[in-house]
């Protein structure tokens, strides 16, 4: 049955890498490689915590559904906010002020790694809380809340009065929290937009070369800040889902990891399809603990083991580019600024 | 009546956007200045927001963190000359629009490449020919690395910036299995300090601390320098840079270009790697090069790809990092703290190159009659 623990593990380590993924695939289409995604998903992570933290210091009662509801929904609202500013600031010197993307990118992810691990560090300092660690363990459990039915399942199956198989598919599909289901519906919504709606087929045109766009009537620049705000926010989604349900709302420093980049390299992977990104994040998730449950591994294998994302991405990157086929191609304006009067 | 004023209106925006050519350099250079001035305004409201000091405080702080004793000095000389190394060694390939943000891993493929030098040769020949044979190394190695992408590039036009990037990532777990492997005591994942008793690959720089490193960063940039500006290959970097389809017409061979280009700047990598594992750290962890090869990408973009300006853009982040430090061990609060204010100078600096490269003109008020 390890097999089944290794599917829920990979799927749990997939879910932040695909909020990551489809974010910046949202953002990619509109001709911006928004190299901050890193950071982005930091500060989503610590939007949460510091929403978290603060309601918990309330000093509400967490037996209430409602105030669990809220602690949700508070938490969730500072996540999005903080990711929301991030793609804001992308926006405003990329879009508005023309600057070079790859270097805004750069210092959106110094900034908001910083500014993840400087509150996660010392939020407690700073408040003068009476807590010795920041442990939102009481959000994070409603966070994992995941569908009853599940425990019972497995519970019959100790009792013999259900196969064991039944209960592990079933925990292996139903066992998630919200948030882990709310990253499939998210994605597939995304490639439905990119590829079968007017305002998908817009923000594509904008990506692919946007003086054509712009030509045609399209607000080029408003496309450009609402789909890396929206992309922003979802890749921050990813990480407010890693620290409240993976971290079980203990935050440590860096505990995120390369994380973020490794969503930016399942965008290649998955050749900006959202769709596609769905079953990447997963492959990625289980290439990223596989080390794990492979018997008798050294330390050392284990380090070459944790290449294996990267050295996928690399494949498909170099297999992408020699077929040259038209579908899988970054957008042609990727990483260029636009300015109407420049020929 | 309204509806019909509305009509007659011809909708004009309330100002536009028009790129200007030549600004003179007295006044971009104040417009640089300001923004920098206006990144440490950040600095000291979101510093008094948290920590409560007033802005004088911030600022003696961050000079005595940085100034105070010689040694203070001699860190930050020494962290500013390793960062200026890598931007310079990331610079003629930005030339040439190749968006190599691989440094980070090639530099720190050359820390491996040094430090397994150091390890497997030891005091089994002399210092200087050990200190050539880690250099030669390390160069090697940061080439390599980094002639992997430019091949790929030259030949099927693989997107480099995502190609670097996941180099750097592959850089790093390569590393962090030697260094497990050679771990004292074994499985700890800490190598230690290599030859701590016979010093042998060390670069000792007598009573200076430091000293030789700073040199040979410095006789490095201004040879790039002289290369990129003054060199036929600098020249055909730049045009290959501003246009491929020229530089094919005036018969550059592109291809040849790029891979000697990435060559170079893997090469230049490497011995930011060398000077990093022999004048510096003594050991190798995964983490060795520590974001430096992403900030040097920044530095690089900063000082407009010009080594000497860049030189300025290093100490200043150096700086920053530096007074940081002292900030927090003060105050006792995370050392992220730098990474903050780092951000807010560089978020500035960034968004000040639009004022001089644009000019916003606002509508001229039309006459009512």
């Amino acid at each position: 049955m390890i097999i089944f623990a290794f599917i829920r593990r990979a799927c749990m380590q997939g879910v932040p890498l695909l909020y990551g993924s489809t974010g910046e695939i949202i953002t990619e289409k509109s001709g911006h490689l928004n190299l901050g995604i890193p950071g982005i998903m930091y500060m989503g992570a610590i939007g949460g915590i510091i929403g978290g933290f603060f309601f918990e210091q309330t000093g509400a009662d967490f037996s209430l559904w409602y105030i669990k509801l809220l602690a949700v929904l508070i938490a969730l609202t500072t996540s999005l906010l903080f990711s929301c500013l991030m793609g804001l600031i992308y926006c405003f010197l990329t879009v508005t002020l023309r600057a070079n993307q790859n270097v805004t990118g750069l210092a959106l992810t110094t900034f908001g790694v910083g500014v993840g691990n400087f509150f996660g560090g010392s939020l407690i300092k700073i408040s003068k809380a009476d807590v010795p660690t920041v442990t939102l363990t009481k959000t994070s459990s409603c966070f994992a809340t995941h569908l009853p039915f599940v425990d019972k399942v497995s519970q019959l199956a100790e009792e013999g009065r259900c196969p064991m198989v039944v209960s592990e598919i079933c925990s292996t599909l139903f066992s998630y929290s919200f948030l882990a289901y709310l990253s499939i519906i998210i994605a597939l919504i995304a490639s439905h937009i990119l590829m079968k709606t007017r305002v998908g087929l817009t923000l594509r045109a904008v990506g692919e070369n946007p003086a054509t766009a712009d030509a045609a009537g399209i607000n080029v620049n408003r496309y450009k800040y609402i789909s890396t705000c929206i992309g922003s926010m979802i890749a921050g989604l990813g990480g407010l889902y890693y620290i409240m349900d993976y971290a079980t709302g203990v935050w440590s420093n860096n505990g995120f990891g390369d994380r973020g980049w490794l969503s930016v390299a399942l965008v290649i992977f998955s050749l900006w399809n959202p769709s596609l990104a769905i079953i990447g994040s997963f492959l990625f998730g289980g290439l990223y603990i596989v080390h794990n449950y492979i018997p008798n591994l050294t330390m050392q294998a284990q380090e070459l083991f944790k290449m294996s994302p990267y050295i996928m991405t690399l494949l498909v990157l170099i297999f992408v580019s020699i077929k040259q086929k038209k579908e899988a191609l970054p957008p042609a304006h990727l990483g260029q600024n636009y300015f109407r009067e420049e020929r | 009546m309204a509806s019909e004023l509305k009509a007659n209106k011809v909708h004009e925006p309330l100002f536009h956007l028009a790129k200007r050519d030549n600004m003179p350099r007295h006044k971009a250079l104040l417009i640089r200045i300001a923004s920098i001035a206006v990144g440490f305004v950040f600095i000291c409201v979101f510093a008094f927001l948290i920590v409560g000091w007033n802005p004088a405080d911030i600022l003696s702080t961050m000079l005595d963190g940085s100034f105070g004793t010689p040694n203070r000095r001699w860190d930050l000389f020494e962290k500013t000359a390793i960062l200026l190394c890598i931007s310079v060694a990331v610079t003629p390939a930005f030339r040439m629009r190749f968006w190599n943000i691989g440094a980070e891993g090639q530099t720190l493929i050359s820390c491996l490449a040094a430090a397994s030098c150091m390890k497997l040769i030891g005091t089994r020949v002399p210092n200087p020919l050990l200190l050539l044979i880690m250099l030669g190394a390390a160069v090697l190695a940061g080439a390599i690395w980094a002639v992997i992408p430019a091949i790929f590039k030259a030949f099927w036009n693989t997107n480099e910036t995502l190609f670097t990037l996941m180099m750097n990532y592959v850089a790093t777990q390569v590393t962090s299995y030697f260094v497990y492997i050679w771990s004292v005591p074994r499985g700890s994942g800490h190598v230690g300090v290599i030859n701590s008793d016979s010093r042998a690959g060390w670069i000792v720089s007598g009573q200076y601390p430091y000293l030789l490193n700073i040199l040979i960063v410095i006789v490095m940039t201004i040879t790039t320098y002289i290369y990129l500006n003054y060199c036929k290959q600098g020249y055909e970097i730049s045009v290959v840079g501003e246009s491929e389809n020229t530089a094919r017409y005036i018969g550059i061979n592109v291809k040849i270009v790029i891979i000697r280009t990435m060559l170079i700047s893997g090469a230049l990598c490497g011995l930011a790697g060398f000077l990093i594992v022999a004048g510096a750290d003594h050991t190798i962890i995964a983490n060795s090069v520590g974001g430096q090869g992403f900030t040097a990408i920044m530095v690089s973009w900063l000082g407009k790809f010009n080594p000497l300006i860049m030189s300025f853009f290093a100490f200043l982040l150096s700086f920053l990092g530096k007074g940081a430090k002292e900030i927090t061990t003060l105050t006792g609060l995370d050392s992220a703290f730098a990474d903050i204010i780092t951000g807010f100078v560089i978020f500035c600096i960034i968004g000040c190159e639009f004022f001089i490269h644009y000019s916003i003109r606002f509508r001229r008020k039309e006459d009512k009659a």
